[in-house]
C-alpha cells in the first residue's frame, strides 16, 4: 500500500509541473508587457528601461523565465499584489479556509443525498422512482449554478426573507448565536453546490449500483438467504462505490467552477471571488497564483481518490 | 453528421428497413428527447426569425417604462433603463446559441483530430497524446477560463472589433478546454476499429492511412462523437452563460443570457422577471439539449436494448 501510495505521488508531480508550465506558457503568450508603460515614459531613458529588463530577466529565454518562475513559487515567493497591499501568499491562505469549507459541505451534503437516492434508484430500476430520481438529476445538471443561486435568493431572501443572502466574516454574535448565524449563512451557497453536484452524482451511483446487483456473488448472499437491506448496504454497495470515488474525484474542476460562481453571487469572500476581483482590477500576480492553487487542488483531490481507490479495491494497488 | 450515410451504403438499396430509420425509431422512443427536439426548435426558430417579427429596437431606452413586470407591450417586461427584454433575449439568443455551436464544432474537431491521431499511432505519440488529454482533464477549467480572457480580450479586441474578438476568443477556448472527452472516446473506438476485419481488408487492398481513416474507421466511430458533440453544446452555453453572468464575457452592450442575468442580479426584490426570463431560457436550452443527447444515446448505440 505505502508503495501504491508513494507511486501515485510521483505520478502527481509530473502532472502539477506540467499544468505550472501550461500557466506559464499561457502567460508568456499573452499580449502587454509589464514594462510598456516604461518604454512609452519619456522620463525614464531608455538605457534604465533596459536595466530595469535586464534586470527581472524579461528578455532571458522562455525556459530560464520558467524556472526562474516556478523556483520563486516553490520557495513560496508569490509575488506581492498591487491592489490588496500584501503577499499574495498570505492573501490566498486568508481566503482559502472559507472556500474549502463550502465545497467540503457541500461534497458532503451532495453525497448524502446521491448515495441514498442512487442506491434505492438501482435497486428498483425503471420504477416511478427511478424515473423520478433520473428525471430531477437530469434537471439538476442543467440548471446552471448562477441560475439556481439567484432562484434561491428570490426564494429564500426576498419572499420568504429566512436567510441571509449576504455571507459575512465578521458577524456580530458571540457564542451559540454565532454558530447559528455562521450555518445560517452558509445553507444556501452550500445547498446550491450540492444539488448541482448531487445530481450528477446520484447518476454515478445509480449506474454503478446497476453494474455489481447483477454479479454472481449478490445473489450467492440472496440465495443465502440474507435480508435485501444487509444484501445491498453490506455486499452490493461497497463494491459499488469503487467507481463512483474516481467519478467524484473527475468532478472536482467542475466543482471549483461551481464554487467561483456561488462565491460570486453570495459575495463570500473565498479564493474564487479574489480570483474574481483581481482579474476585473488587473491584479496579475494574484490572477496567476489563484489559478495555480485550483490546479493544485485538483491533482490533490485526484491524489486523495487515487490513494482511496486503493484502499477501498486492494486488487489495484498491488498491480 | 453526412459521415453516417458513408457508413450505411445500403440506405439508398433497402428503404424498408434503413440504418436511419432504426435510428429514428430509438429516439422516437425517448418521448422527453422528442419533446425537447420540438422545444429547441422552436426556440432556435424564435432567436432566428424573432427580429422580423418583434420589430422593437435593443437600445431603444425609456425612462418611462422603468423595470415593467410583462406586459402587452413589453412582453418580457423591461431592464432599468426601459430597454424591452424580449428583444434583447432574441438577440442574445442568438449569440448564446452561436457560441455554443460554433465551440461544440472547435471541441469536437480538435477531439477527433488528437483521437485519431492516439488511436492509429502504436508509439510514442499515442501516449505523448493520452498524457496530454489527461493533464488538459485535470486543468481547472473555470479559472483558467477567466485567466485566458483577462490575458487575451484587450488583443482579440483590437483586432476583431468588440463583438467579433470576444466571440472568437470565447469559442477558442471554451472549444479548446472540452475536447478531451471527445478524443478519448474516439481513441478508444478507433483501437478497436483498426483491428477489425473490414479495416484489414481495406488494407490489404492498399487503402493509404488517410483513407483507411476517413472511408472506413471514422464513419464506424462517429455514433459517441455526434452524442459527445450534442452534450459539448449544452456545456459550451452554461460556459458562455458563466463568464457573462461574472461580467467577464461579452461586453456590456451585447445582452447575452448570461449578461442579462448579470445585470439582472441586483434588481432581484423589485424586477424578479428581468432575471427569470433569460435563466429560463438558458435552462429550457441546456435541458432541451441533454436530453437530445439522452436521446441519440438510446438511438445510437447498437447494443443497448430498447
Amino acid at each position: 500500500m505505502s508503495q501504491y501510495v508513494l507511486r501515485r505521488l510521483l505520478i502527481a508531480v509530473p502532472s502539477l509541473l506540467g499544468i505550472s508550465l501550461v500557466l506559464f506558457i499561457v502567460l508568456a503568450l499573452a499580449p502587454g508587457d509589464p514594462f510598456s508603460e516604461l518604454a512609452t515614459n519619456p522620463n525614464v531613458p531608455p538605457e534604465v528601461a533596459a536595466a530595469l529588463r535586464a534586470k527581472f530577466g524579461l528578455d532571458d529565454p522562455i525556459y530560464l523565465r520558467y524556472l526562474h518562475w516556478i523556483t520563486a513559487m516553490l520557495h513560496g515567493d508569490w509575488g506581492f499584489s498591487f491592489v490588496s497591499r500584501m503577499n499574495v501568499d498570505t492573501l490566498i491562505l486568508q481566503r482559502l479556509p472559507t472556500t474549502l469549507y463550502v465545497i467540503g459541505s457541500a461534497q458532503l451534503l451532495a453525497l448524502m443525498i446521491a448515495i441514498p437516492v442512487g442506491v434505492y434508484a438501482a435497486t428498483r430500476p425503471y420504477s416511478i422512482f427511478d424515473q423520478i430520481a433520473n428525471t430531477l438529476a437530469f434537471i439538476g445538471f442543467s440548471l446552471p449554478t448562477f441560475f439556481t443561486g439567484l432562484l434561491f435568493i428570490l426564494v429564500f431572501s426576498i419572499t420568504l426573507d429566512w436567510l441571509p443572502f449576504v455571507y459575512t466574516t465578521d458577524i456580530k454574535a458571540t457564542g451559540f448565536r454565532w454558530v447559528i448565524e455562521q450555518v445560517r449563512q452558509a445553507i444556501m451557497p452550500v445547498m446550491v453546490l450540492a444539488l448541482f453536484q448531487a445530481a450528477s452524482m446520484t447518476r454515478f451511483v445509480r449506474s454503478a449500483m446497476l453494474d455489481v446487483v447483477r454479479l454472481d456473488y449478490v445473489t450467492t448472499a440472496r440465495a443465502k438467504g440474507l435480508g435485501q437491506a444487509r444484501v445491498i448496504v453490506k455486499h452490493a454497495m461497497r463494491n459499488a462505490m469503487i467507481p463512483v470515488v474516481t467519478l467524484v474525484a473527475l468532478q472536482m474542476p467542475a466543482v471549483f467552477g461551481g464554487a467561483i460562481v456561488t462565491e460570486q453571487i453570495f459575495r463570500i469572500p473565498g479564493i474564487g471571488s479574489l480570483l474574481i476581483s483581481s482579474i476585473l482590477s488587473n491584479d496579475t500576480p494574484v490572477v496567476m497564483a489563484v489559478t495555480f492553487v485550483f490546479a493544485c487542488l485538483v491533482v490533490l483531490f485526484n491524489l486523495i481518490a487515487d490513494v482511496l481507490y486503493g484502499w477501498l479495491d486492494p486488487r489495484i494497488s498491488l498491480r | 453528421m453526412a459521415g453516417l450515410t458513408l457508413a450505411s451504403p445500403s440506405a439508398e438499396r433497402r428503404p424498408a428497413w434503413s440504418p436511419w430509420r432504426e435510428t429514428w425509431r430509438r429516439y422516437r422512443r425517448h418521448k422527453l428527447a422528442v419533446v425537447s427536439a420540438v422545444l429547441l426548435f422552436v426556440l432556435i426558430a424564435a432567436v432566428v426569425f424573432g427580429p422580423f417579427v418583434w420589430r422593437v429596437s435593443i437600445n431603444d431606452i425609456d425612462f418611462n417604462a422603468r423595470l415593467e413586470g410583462p406586459s402587452l407591450a413589453h412582453p418580457f417586461g423591461t431592464d432599468d433603463l426601459g430597454q424591452d427584454i424580449l428583444a434583447r433575449m432574441i438577440y442574445g439568443g442568438r449569440i448564446s446559441l452561436a457560441v455554443g455551436l460554433a465551440a461544440m464544432a472547435v471541441s469536437v474537431i480538435i477531439g477527433t483530430l488528437i483521437g485519431a491521431l492516439a488511436g492509429m499511432s502504436r508509439g510514442a505519440l499515442g501516449h505523448a497524446l493520452m498524457w496530454l488529454t489527461d493533464l488538459f482533464l485535470s486543468l481547472p477549467q473555470l479559472p483558467l477560463l477567466l485567466l485566458l480572457i483577462y490575458l487575451f480580450r484587450d488583443g482579440l479586441k483590437a483586432a476583431f472589433g468588440p463583438e467579433g474578438g470576444v466571440f472568437i476568443l470565447i469559442v477558442l477556448v471554451i472549444g479548446g478546454l472540452r475536447w478531451m472527452p471527445v478524443a478519448r472516446l474516439v481513441r478508444a473506438q478507433f483501437l478497436s476499429l483498426r483491428e477489425k476485419d473490414f479495416v484489414e481488408a481495406a488494407r490489404a487492398l492498399g487503402a493509404s492511412p488517410l483513407r483507411q481513416v476517413v472511408r472506413h474507421i471514422l464513419p464506424n466511430a462517429l455514433g459517441p462523437v455526434i452524442i459527445a458533440g450534442t452534450i459539448d453544446v449544452a456545456a459550451a452555453i452554461i460556459a458562455e452563460s458563466t463568464l457573462s453572468f461574472l461580467g467577464l464575457g461579452f461586453p456590456p452592450d451585447v445582452p447575452t443570457w448570461g449578461r442579462l442575468l448579470f445585470d439582472a442580479k441586483d434588481f432581484l426584490d423589485i424586477a424578479a422577471h428581468w432575471a427569470l426570463f433569460p435563466g429560463g431560457a438558458i435552462f429550457v436550452a441546456v435541458v432541451a439539449i441533454n436530453f437530445i443527447g439522452d436521446g441519440m444515446r438510446d438511438a445510437l448505440d447498437a447494443r443497448r436494448v430498447i
